[in-house]
């Protein structure tokens, strides 16, 4: 199937969850990453069960943050 | 690595860092890698610290979205954040350099803490295991 990973087409595999996503993306620090499926945040603890589907926008997103 | 901001948008973000303090105020710069190795910031995004606070700052994830959206909208490349210090000197505080995961980043921070004196730097925060180590950038305000 076909989705789009921060702005680029790319073929995935059917049933493919957020979290080896993840890993085939190799996204660095993925504690600091937030996702976003077609603009609805998704909660970290639900990488391992949020299945992808057919025409999905995901977008991972660095936490930005810090202190005085 | 030389990067450079215009005047305008330096101006822009001291203003809104001044209106929100004693906060933090903080946002994202976005533009191009030009091949002469220079860095230059076409587009500063003022968005929300959802921390409110004058000692943390938490870029809005929705307004971060909406941001790299526009940036990629407008063929520019993602460089980095920025943030204010409303009471201390512009340099990555611990807390600053802990939470910067993104090696090719520019991280700008605008010290309030002179009044009437605003300082902005720029560097670079690279990750060695547990360890980050920083470099001061040469920013250039044209």
């Amino acid at each position: 199937m076909k989705i789009t990973v921060s702005g680029e087409k790319k073929e995935v595999s059917d049933g493919i969850t957020i979290s080896t996503l993840i890993e085939q993306e190799q996204v660095e620090t993925p504690q600091y990453v937030t996702v976003s499926v077609n603009e609805e945040f998704i909660d970290q603890d639900d990488f391992d069960s949020h299945v992808l589907k057919d025409g999905d926008e995901v977008e991972f997103l660095y936490f930005m943050g810090g202190g005085r | 690595m030389k990067i450079t901001i215009s005047r305008e948008d330096f101006n822009r973000i001291y203003e809104h860092a001044l209106s929100v303090r004693p906060e933090e105020a903080c946002g994202l710069i976005a533009g191009e890698d030009r091949e002469s190795g220079i860095r230059v910031i076409e587009k500063v995004y003022i968005l929300t610290n959802t921390d409110h606070t004058n000692e943390h700052f938490t870029i809005d994830p929705k307004e971060q979205l909406t941001a790299i959206k526009d940036m990629r909208a407008n063929g520019l490349k993602p460089l980095g954040n920025w943030h204010s210090h409303p009471e201390s000197p512009s340099r990555p505080s611990e807390e600053d350099k802990k939470l910067a995961n993104d090696s090719k980043a520019s991280y700008l921070i605008l010290s309030l803490m002179e009044e009437g004196n605003p300082v902005l730097n720029a560097f670079h925060i690279e990750s060695h295991g547990d360890e980050k180590t920083v470099r001061k950038e040469e920013l250039l305000i044209i």
